[in-house]
């Protein structure tokens, strides 16, 4: 006698799913950077797998790619801006919160120099992102100061 | 880097199938690229390729391999060393590639001369024989690959770590061959291409010098302003430490948690509560956003397109899947409108494709990549023109510096060793079904369920001197901090190491380790410290 675990019920019922869209991209884990298909139904990925005719990983996925992304629809994912207020921080309109980085930016800037200020851009953000950031340091702000986990 | 001339995986991972010798330093592969370990497995089983693991903790892939070498941790070099010792004392050298390819052969040839064999295996703890074996096995079953990641890199020698490794590498002609190669794994999803497109203290896109003149003129020219002076900027641990003492005012976070991901987290947050003005980017609120003034709520992978470049150089498209909850928008839109507010001239980025184009101007080794290009597979950096197919295998014909270098290396001692008062080598981190800080996997159900808690490995040996069963609570303690977790007590580790991840915020092994750091790479030495273990009673509210 065998019973099906809660895992298989949901293989099971997600196959019965037909989805909106299949979309191809690359798993936001780690560095083998195994391309992934994100099956999705209204505005939810429900199923992952993975193209077997693409490099790098062929069709294999670790437990991580196939059933590491549940965190994308949390619910302690951050909705709104928020600037501390009082100590605590409170949601804030984007204007706002915008206006304020650049405000305190330009002025530390003026009193201290640019390199009064430092970046982290992010190995877990794209090419494109990280490259915006460290044109920011140092065209528009002027310093080198920019750095990211790579050695962490 | 500087014996190459360039510092990114050698080779490719299709071609790891190709090795008739494969050896791991430093790597827990199975846990931190689950799917390379999956290609060397198969290497391994259905193409005969002789496996060498060297590693202070009997790692999986141990099982898998022809030769396990369990040397102590922070005793890389002499390791290393000790195996080139060997292959020129049995002859087993490449000469033709030593003479075409490489220079300051000789002066190395004498350095290595003094790591006997029998000297190595007492700094190592490695039995001579198995050195032997293992210089036999690496120096004559060709093409020979070596795939290390942070267990070479995060040592105050870490520096001189790499530079053995290529050391062993050229020795034996063993780069620019299919098979071959020094491949460092790099850790995170874009890592490898954070680092391509510049966003380092001493490099622009491309790992184009802030210290030559030729470049930093171009860059003002294209940048439209003048650029900053021709000195690095700080490193992400010297920002933290000019944060605490107020030379750096207002930092800007975008996608990084370093109260919990640096060594020394105390003294991170101490820092950090100092800043004048702090702004965190990011999808979730985490221990870095307690001392956040302004939080920017960031789209995450699945919600927006752009490119990650892997530890192979390939640069591969990101695409929108979903919409971003409630007003998140991408780090990429958030930045540009940052830009635009601070009065910049031309941030007015359509999409990240335009972007892209931008980077292509400015990198010459992205200058042939545009997202078009992109669609069936990617392309591997150098990639010099628009109709360059992109390079697989680096090195083939030079290196990037020309000639490749030997770099004389001695062995150091860790910055912290045991001692009296703190007994054990503690060795950080990570596990298969966790990632880094922990604001990802442990929000998904599954993977908690698989790995709750911290499990802090001991050797029988010493659990049982220390009284300690498997599953019971115990305190860690260093000069730094102190944490309580369960003990995991297995053959894992050797006996004297104890390992920890740093995933779990509540028994954090970041609080523990040393922000001693590597004087040329910057890289904190996470791998090894002076700890005590104690047992001590479960926690009250379990």
């Amino acid at each position: 006698m065998t019973h099906a675990s809660a895992d298989q019920v949901a293989l099971h019922q997600a196959d019965a799913i037909q989805p909106d869209r299949i979309v191809r991209t690359t798993c936001e884990y780690c560095g083998v950077g195994c391309q992934i298909l994100l099956h999705v139904k209204n505005g939810v990925i429900y199923r992952v797998s993975a193209p077997f005719d693409a490099a790098p990983n062929y069709g294999n996925l670790c437990v991580k790619g196939r059933f590491g992304h549940d965190y994308v629809w949390h619910r302690d994912r951050l909705t709104t801006p928020l600037i501390r207020r009082d100590g605590v921080l409170q949601p804030a309109s984007w204007d706002e919160a915008l206006s304020l980085v650049a405000n305190r930016l330009a002025a530390v800037k003026a009193a201290h120099g640019p390199d009064a200020i430092a970046f982290l851009c992010s190995a877990k953000c794209t090419n494109e992102e990280n490259y915006l950031m460290q044109k920011l340091a140092r065209q528009v702000i002027g310093t080198h100061n920019i750095d990211h986990c790579a050695r962490l | 880097m500087q014996a190459f001339g360039s510092g990114a995986m050698t080779n490719s991972i299709a071609d790891i199938t190709q090795a008739r010798t494969i050896l791991l330093i430093g790597t827990n592969t199975t846990a931190n690229h689950p799917v390379i370990s999956l290609q060397i497995k198969k290497a391994v089983r259905q193409h005969g390729a002789a496996l060498i693991v060297a590693d202070p903790r009997r790692i999986e892939l141990a099982e898998f391999a022809t030769l396990f070498l369990q040397h102590e941790a922070g005793t890389d070099i002499a390791l290393l060393n000790g195996l080139a010792h060997i292959i020129l004392r049995e002859g087993l050298q490449d000469e033709a590639f030593i003479a075409a390819r490489t220079e300051n052969y000789e002066t190395w040839r004498a350095v290595v001369e003094e790591y006997t064999p029998e000297r190595v295996s007492q700094i190592t703890g490695v039995p001579v024989a198995d050195l032997e074996r293992a210089a036999q096995l690496y120096g004559s079953r060709k093409p020979a690959a070596i795939f290390y990641a942070m267990g070479i890199t995060q040592h105050t020698v870490g520096h001189q770590n790499v530079l053995a490794v290529a050391n062993l590498a050229m020795l034996t002609g063993n780069i620019g061959i299919p098979g071959g190669g020094v491949n460092p794994l790099r850790g995170q999803n874009n890592v490898q291409g954070a680092c391509d497109v510049g966003g380092l203290p001493n490099v622009y896109p491309g790992y184009q010098s802030v210290a030559d003149e030729n470049v930093r003129a171009a860059m003002a020219a294209f940048y439209g302003v003048p650029q900053p002076p021709p000195v690095p900027g700080l490193t992400l641990t010297e920002m933290i430490d000019a944060a605490g003492d107020g030379r750096v005012k207002a930092l800007y976070f975008m996608g990084e948690n370093p109260a919990m991901s640096d060594p020394d987290s105390n003294h991170v947050r101490e820092c950090l509560a100092r800043a004048e003005f702090l702004v965190v980017q990011d999808i979730f609120l985490h221990e870095t956003t307690e001392f956040a003034d302004v939080v920017l709520p960031a789209a995450s992978f699945a919600e927006k397109d752009g490119t990650f470049t892997n530890t192979e150089r390939r640069i591969q498209r990101v695409r929108r899947a979903c919409d971003p909850p409630g007003q998140a928008r991408p780090d990429w839109q958030i930045v540009a409108e940052v830009a635009r507010r601070l009065g910049a001239p031309g941030w007015d980025y359509a999409d990240p494709a335009a972007i892209m184009a931008e980077i292509a101007e400015v990198t010459p080794i992205y200058r042939g990549v545009r997202y078009e290009r992109l669609e069936d597979g990617g392309l591997q950096w150098p990639c010099p023109a628009p109709d360059h197919p992109g390079t697989p295998i680096l090195h083939t014909v030079r290196f990037s510096r020309g000639l490749g270098r030997f770099s004389p290396v001695h062995h150091q001692p860790a910055a912290e060793l045991p001692d009296e008062e703190y007994p054990f080598m503690l060795t950080t981190g990570r596990i298969l079904q966790h990632w880094h800080t922990g604001t990802m996997t442990r929000r998904v159900t599954g993977l908690d369920l698989l790995a709750p808690e911290e499990r802090v490995e001991i050797h029988p040996q010493d659990a049982a001197a220390l009284g300690i069963a498997d599953g019971d609570w115990i305190r860690v303690s260093s000069r730094r901090g102190t944490v309580t977790a369960r003990a995991g007590v297995m053959r894992r580790p050797r006996p004297g190491l104890v390992f920890m991840t740093f995933h779990y915020a509540e028994a954090l092994g970041n609080v523990l380790t040393n922000k001693a750091l590597d004087p040329i790479a910057k890289i904190p030495e996470y791998k090894v410290c002076a700890v005590k273990v104690e047992k001590v009673a479960p926690p009250a509210d379990l």
